[in-house]
């Protein structure tokens, strides 16, 4: 077990435990937007910044991806590390001005927007939390999508934005984004997303429209289980 | 090739070099790094060729790397037996015949070299070579020795020993300078730890900018557990105006891959990487070639000096982003995936390329290496001042005289990099700053022109080494603007990953923007320097934890010009377009009408012989009249 301090609370913890779950399994709340338990970390949204006292050292680290140390000193909301915190929400706040789930934590932060940004209008929802790209290559296996260009004009999108080819339409990238901006369009028979329409397979059972075709095929072919097998929905198995 | 095992197979194999650096004929030496390929010394080489052949003389033309000297270049070494190596600048196609005549005449009536070489100092063989037998000819003695004029006085050549001198396709000139004898020594003689220690000893700081003690990087990365490591060369250099890395991969590329051999069996890898962007097609071509000969002659491969130890380098190409530079960005690049940065709490030493041990070290920085364990780590502690030992190339650039490469002992005084060996600004301006350091550096004001040029000292002026781009600026360059092009600059190469950097630091290229178009408010600096905080702390790599630097010194040294910007819509140094206005004086104006012929905008008029008249709503501010005028008539404000 490791010792450490986190808002001036002894805290134990096993080795390898990443200050972000140390200081939440002892009720000490950072907020965060990309680290999600499904997939790996990037730090790249750095809203869970705290800082570390190592010495006389005090630096600024990212509690999702920082490991606790025997004896250092953690401090979550010190004037330091809000001011951080502020800054990356009120960029966000310019970057996705339509994002509900950014100004609601902009609001439960106490950080109001800040005029001197202007507001853009390119990018939606999106704020390059990486979780999308993750699930896509870490979970489902087939990295549909990635990331284009660089800076400002990173963007997640499809290999040259043209249709993907291995995409299956599972729609796990729509269920991890956090503020919503991935859309999926599902109807009875057919679900868009990415720009390419799948085509739903019903139940043999019951008849409801329960997965895309592509995703049970890709299933089939990566457990050996025949695609008959996988032709009945969830509730009638 | 001839394999090289033993420290005979060196010795007679720099015999072969020795023949050629000094040779019994006539030998003519052409510049042709980037900077000379760019002034014109491909044209030279061929004028050469062709006049050599026309008179059918039997000399011999060979290539080299930077001599240093840029701002005269193409430049042409001579070589003749038992004279001095004689130095010629800015030589042309056309001025080729009378340099062939000089030489057959033995005289220097037509064209007078810059300076002379009566003797070569072989720094990795700590022993003096003589060119000159006798003493010097009569009509070579109005021209001064190399080291005694100002450009080269102070300058100490380490880790550009070769460079200009040697032929860098020829691997026998390098031997012939005492290259691998180190890595002869290191591979037969000594421990990897007493290697370590001795690189520790010598003081030797990285110099690609975060100049972390290397010899303790070694350590570390030995100290790590497994058994593949790997060795990188980092030459993705890109700060604007900054060419030390390209000079010393085009013109020595052999001093970087003895630098990894020795680094390699210190710490124990048998794979190395040299990282190169491809934007530096003859540094790719000079270091592909070195490998290959360092290969065929058994100095890489298996069992080098006939010792256990193998190991071999590749080239990976960059594709130009700056971030690449970034260690962690730049083994993602090297395994093939986008180059972007992580979170570096689990060092590269330890977690690096392919998740494996790995030790990264700088161009400049393996270039030093050789040297240090030729003559030992306490020597080139010796150079320099305590805590910055040793020497440091940079690239010296922007409003000064004498632009060119230079290698200097750390903690020499910032004025004499400025007017002994830069030769002072141009135009008779006044020197207004300088900015080491690239775009994550900083800019150091005139007022500190006696500082010392070292890793502290810098650092606590607000700015740093960095890899070693030193760009002057004189009374005409604008503070903001300067701030604006870096932060400009670091927006656009900002990788995208992290909140911070890619969302802040364009938003502070805004406000940058805004302050110069003359829409800055009331509050926008301490905004931006409440920015600069929040970036630099929460930035995930060093690009975007330095990327507010070049605000925060300019902000520090020069904070009148911001508020000048910003209250009065005036830009002191006469550059930002929105806030300037040309105007002509009546009174000197001679109607002669250049400016008005000149003007893109046609918003000049006046009738022949009398004052003329600038439309104001019609000029697009570009200065071509002001640079037209020779009567200096047109004045900015």
């Amino acid at each position: 077990m490791v010792n450490f301090i986190i808002d001036g609370k002894k805290i134990s913890a096993a080795k390898g435990t990443m200050v972000l779950e140390a200081a939440r399994a002892n009720g000490i709340d950072i907020p965060t937007l990309c680290a999600h338990e499904a997939v790996s970390r990037s730090g790249a949204c750095r809203l869970c910044v705290v800082e570390a006292k190592k010495g006389k050292r005090a630096k600024i680290v990212t509690s999702c991806l920082y490991p606790v140390e025997e004896g250092i000193i953690i401090e979550t909301k010190n004037e330091r590390v809000l001011n951080v915190r502020r800054l990356v929400l009120q960029l966000l706040l310019a970057r996705c001005p339509e994002s509900d789930v950014i100004r609601d934590l902009a609001a439960q932060l106490g950080v109001a927007p800040q005029p001197r940004f202007a507001a853009d209008k390119d990018k939606s929802k999106c704020i390059l939390c990486r979780s999308c790209v993750r699930v896509c290559e870490e979970i489902v296996g087939v990295s549909a999508i990635g990331f284009s260009c660089r800076g400002a004009d990173k963007a997640v999108s499809t290999p040259f934005n043209e249709d993907s080819a291995v995409c299956i339409g599972c729609g796990a990238c729509a269920f991890i984004c956090p503020t919503g901006h991935i859309e999926m369009e599902t109807t009875e028979e057919t679900r868009k997303i990415w720009g390419r329409t799948f085509k739903m397979k019903a139940c043999d059972v019951c008849g409801r429209y329960f997965a895309p075709e592509d995703q049970l095929k890709y299933i089939s072919k990566k457990t050996g289980v025949p695609l008959k097998e996988l032709a009945v929905c969830t509730n009638c198995r | 090739m001839k394999k090289i095992s033993t420290l005979d197979d060196l010795k007679k194999t720099g015999d072969k070099g020795l023949k050629s650096l000094f040779p019994s004929s006539v030998k003519i030496v052409v510049g042709m790094a980037t900077s000379g390929i760019a002034s014109g010394a491909g044209e030279v080489y061929e004028a050469l060729i062709a006049e050599i052949k026309k008179r059918k003389l039997p000399y011999v033309l060979t290539k080299t790397g930077s001599m240093g000297m840029d701002f005269i270049e193409p430049l042409v070494d001579v070589i003749e037996k038992n004279k001095p190596r004689l130095s010629y600048g800015k030589m042309t196609a056309d001025k080729v015949p009378q340099l062939i005549d000089q030489i057959v005449k033995g005289t220097i009536d037509k064209i007078k070299p810059i300076y002379r070489v009566d003797e070569e100092d072989i720094i990795a063989k700590r022993e003096k070579k003589q060119y000159l037998k006798g003493a010097v000819p009569e009509y070579l003695r109005e021209i001064p020795a190399m080291y005694d004029i100002p450009f080269y006085e102070k300058q100490v050549k380490i880790a550009t020993r070769n460079c200009g001198i040697i032929d860098p396709e020829n691997i026998e000139e390098y031997i012939a300078r005492g290259g691998y004898l180190a890595a002869q020594k290191a591979l037969t003689s000594l421990s990897p730890a007493a290697i370590v220690d001795d690189v520790i000893k010598s003081g030797l700081k990285g110099r690609g900018g975060g100049g972390f003690p290397t010899g303790v990087k070694w350590q570390s990365c030995v100290a790590a557990k497994g058994d593949i490591k790997y060795v990188i060369c980092n030459g993705d250099e890109g700060d604007p105006g900054a060419y030390m890395d390209r000079s010393v991969m085009e013109g020595d590329p052999h001093s970087v891959i003895e630098g990894m051999i020795i680094g390699a069996y210190a710490i124990g890898a048998q794979e190395g990487y040299i990282y190169v962007r491809n934007e530096y097609p003859l540094a790719v071509a000079n270091l592909t070639k070195a490998i290959s000969d360092a290969r065929s002659c058994g100095l890489l491969g298996k069992n080098i000096f006939g010792t256990n130890f193998n190991f071999d380098i590749k080239i990976g190409k960059g594709a130009g982003a700056f971030v690449c530079g970034e260690s962690t960005a730049l083994m993602a690049s090297l395994e093939g995936k986008a180059g972007e940065p992580r979170a570096k709490y689990v060092h590269t030493v330890e977690h690096g390329l392919w998740d494996r041990p790995t030790n990264l070290n700088n161009v400049e920085t393996w270039a030093n290496v050789p040297v240090i364990l030729a003559r030992s780590g306490k020597w080139f502690s010796e150079i320099g001042v305590p805590h910055s030992t040793g020497t440091k190339v940079f690239s010296l650039v922007g409003k000064i005289n004498n632009i060119g490469l230079v290698e200097v002992p750390m903690g020499i005084p910032l004025k004499d990099i400025i007017y002994d060996i830069g030769g002072g600004i141009p135009g008779g301006k006044k020197f207004k700053a300088v900015q080491t350091g690239g775009p994550s550096g900083g800019c150091i004001p005139a007022k500190m022109i006696d500082l010392s040029v070292d890793f502290d000292a810098l650092w606590e002026a607000g700015s740093m080494m960095g890899s070693g781009g030193m760009i002057v600026m004189d009374e005409k360059t604008c503070m903001v603007d300067l701030a604006r092009y870096f932060i400009e600059f670091l927006a656009a190469e900002s990788c995208g990953k992290c909140t911070p950097c890619r969302e802040g630091v364009r938003r502070m290229n805004d406000i940058l923007h805004d302050i110069c178009d003359g829409r800055g408010k009331v509050g926008d600096v301490e905004m931006l320097e409440s920015m600069a905080k929040g970036i630099a702390d929460g930035s995930l790599c060093a690009l975007g934890g330095s990327a507010p630097n070049p605000v925060l010194s300019t902000i520090k040294y020069f904070r009148e010009e911001y508020d000048a910007h910003i209250n009065h819509k005036h830009c002191p140094a006469g550059v930002c377009r929105a806030l300037i206005r040309y105007e002509i004086a009546a009174k000197k104006c001679t109607g002669c009408g250049v400016c008005a012929k000149k003007c893109p905008s046609e918003c000049i008029s006046g009738e022949k012989k009398k004052a003329h008249k600038i439309n104001q709503k019609k000029c697009i501010k570009c200065g071509i009249c002001m640079e037209s005028c020779k009567f200096n008539a047109i004045t900015v404000e």
